[in-house]
């Protein structure tokens, strides 16, 4: 009992006094319009129908908790239930197809963008360890490649994400795969310099006990410079992954057509539903936080498993 | 007759010197050293730091190249004894690989080498019986205490059946009561097994202790000012250390230390 308290307790109170605060402003964001409309109206707003007004409004500028949890319970399980109930009599696949591709459903959008960061992880990492391998094993490429990878992530990526697009759809590219190597293009970044950083983690008696066996560059690399690199990889995946995220929403902003949370948040704004805005919002942070804690639980077996953790 | 002699030298380097170039002006780390060790012969290297008997078992396992004289290993350069794994080299850490078990780390030089698979398991067994670490095969180095990780390291050395091994201050980083022990448990290995161990240590009862030859080596150029063989029988308890034969021993050496010293 006592150690849940300790664990749980401060937890709560934070939230609290966040979600206290956020109810705070937004009385205080949304007042003007709520005065505006009592000009307009030539009426009295007393506190309590002030705060009653700016905690329901329709176009909030800071919507509230309980107003995003709403449209997030409204966009997903709502959606379901509707559109399964409308198609009432089709067969069974066909109904699951229309709930699947129903565009106003914001799981279609997370998994639209889930699969984007995905493909860009995936891309990102591959990329990110080869190019650390060959940094370590050559010493050309050490000095050429490293300052291109460094100025690759100083050009702000909303810039070069509409020239990635354009330039691959002239190709004939397009879908999935731009947002992903924009995806890829964010993510291989951590993964460059964390796994450069655990080839060379061996010290000099590691290697000088290698040479003493008379082990080759293959055998160095196997059985003792990637091993070694496990613990700085997953450092970096955890920080890779939520780039990844970043990258696909920033690249549905520009090909918003695809769906996708990007295009989700754009929508929001361009109709000024700043709850929609939000909800898309939180659903970014919640996949953000589940895959990078995908990755933390993976770290933990993997390294149990290896022997790393005690 | 002669030739029996000549098969019996293991090592020997002539006039072997070691150069380092730094900022501060070359840094003489070996100069001249003359140096012959047979097979079966158990051979300490003494003195301070910066005399090269580290410096001097590197050239010999091939980890440091000589800038001058000639040495040879089994009558082989120092390379081509380290291709024919003519020597087990146990540093002064343990280096084990934290995500492999003892039998794992153990079985580390052999997939290097090539050796059969079917042959590994006996060889585990046979080195860790060795170091009398027999049941840990299967427990990770976090799991040992200092001491067994530096045994495991040992049978680690001894794997791949070499006829050399050399030791660069191997325990230490041990507290003497570890240490006691396993000076011990080297003797019957070495008894044992009959190999011809070269042994850096900066300690003089761990030298006195073990060897049947004792380098003394100064600094500043490193060199060998004394070469003692030991009047201490092979069969060594312990308890040996407690007899006038053993004091007069370390006052050799310790006299030689210091004759290095003064003359540097």
């Amino acid at each position: 009992m006592s150690g849940f308290r300790k664990n749980v307790w401060p937890v709560l109170v934070v939230v609290a006094v966040i979600i206290a605060l956020w109810y705070a402003f937004a009385v205080v964001l949304n007042s003007n319009w709520a005065y505006d409309k009592a000009k307009r109206g030539g009426y009295e707003l007393t506190f309590t129908e002030l705060v009653a007004d700016t905690w329901t409004q329709k176009k909030p500028r800071l919507p509230t908790p309980d107003q995003i949890g709403e449209e997030l319970w409204k966009s997903t399980g709502a959606r379901i239930i509707k559109k399964w109930d409308r198609t009432e009599g089709k067969p069974f696949w066909e109904r699951i197809a229309k709930v699947a591709g129903d565009p106003r459903n914001l799981l279609r959008h997370v998994w639209l963008t889930l699969s984007a960061t995905m493909l860009g992880f995936v891309f990102g990492t591959g990329l990110g360890i080869l190019l650390a391998v060959g940094i370590v094993h050559n010493k050309a490429m050490n000095n050429s490649v490293m300052p291109w990878v460094i100025t690759s992530q100083t050009i702000p990526i909303l810039a070069l994400a509409p020239m990635i697009i354009v330039v691959l759809n002239s190709i004939g590219v397009s879908g999935l795969v731009p947002k992903s190597i924009i995806s890829a293009y964010l993510s291989f970044f951590p993964v460059v310099v964390g796994m450069v950083k655990g080839l060379r983690s061996p010290d000099a008696m590691q290697l000088d006990q290698m040479r003493t066996w008379s082990g080759n560059k293959s055998q160095v690399f196997w059985k003792l410079r990637l091993p070694s690199s496990v613990p700085y990889l997953f450092t970096s995946l955890k920080i890779g992954v939520a780039a990844s995220l970043v990258g696909a929403i920033v690249g549905e902003l520009t090909i918003s057509q695809n769906g996708g949370l990007g295009a989700r948040m754009l929508q929001g704004s361009y109709v000024g539903t700043t709850i929609l805005i939000w909800a898309a919002l939180i659903a970014a942070a919640t996949l953000a936080a589940v895959l990078v804690s995908i990755v933390g639980q993976t770290e933990t077996v993997v390294k149990k498993r290896m022997g790393f953790v005690k | 007759m002669i030739d029996e002699m000549k098969n019996d030298v293991v090592i020997k380097a002539e006039k072997l010197s070691l150069t380092f170039e730094t900022n501060d002006g070359p840094v003489h780390a070996l100069k001249d050293v003359d140096l012959t060790i047979k097979k079966g012969e158990f051979v300490s290297f003494i003195g301070p730091s910066g005399c090269g008997k580290t410096t001097f078992l590197r050239v010999l396992a091939d980890l440091e190249q000589p800038t001058g004289g000639s040495v040879t290993v089994n009558g082989m350069t120092p390379r081509e004894a380290r291709l024919k794994r003519a020597y087990g080299f146990v540093f002064q850490a343990a280096g084990l690989y934290p995500w492999r078990t003892i039998a794992g780390n153990i079985k580390l030089p052999l997939e290097i080498m090539g050796v059969p698979r079917s042959e590994h398991d006996a060889r585990v067994k046979e080195v860790l019986e060795l170091v009398h670490l027999t049941g840990f095969e299967n427990k990770f180095p976090w799991q040992l205490s200092g001491g067994m990780q530096q045994r495991a390291s040992i049978a680690r050395a001894l794997s791949f059946h070499a006829d050399i091994l050399l030791m660069d201050e191997p325990f230490g980083a041990l507290d003497e009561i570890v240490r006691d022990h396993l000076n011990e448990q080297l003797l019957e290995l070495w008894a044992r097994t009959n190999k011809t161990i070269g042994f850096v240590t900066h300690s003089i009862p761990e030298a006195a202790y073990l060897s049947t030859k004792i380098v003394v080596m100064s600094p500043r150029p490193g060199r060998v000012t004394e070469v003692i063989e030991t009047t201490l029988p092979r069969e060594r308890p312990l308890e040996i250390r407690e007899t006038q034969e053993f004091l007069n021993l370390s006052n050799r050496i310790r006299d030689a230390l210091r004759a290095g010293h003064d003359d540097a």
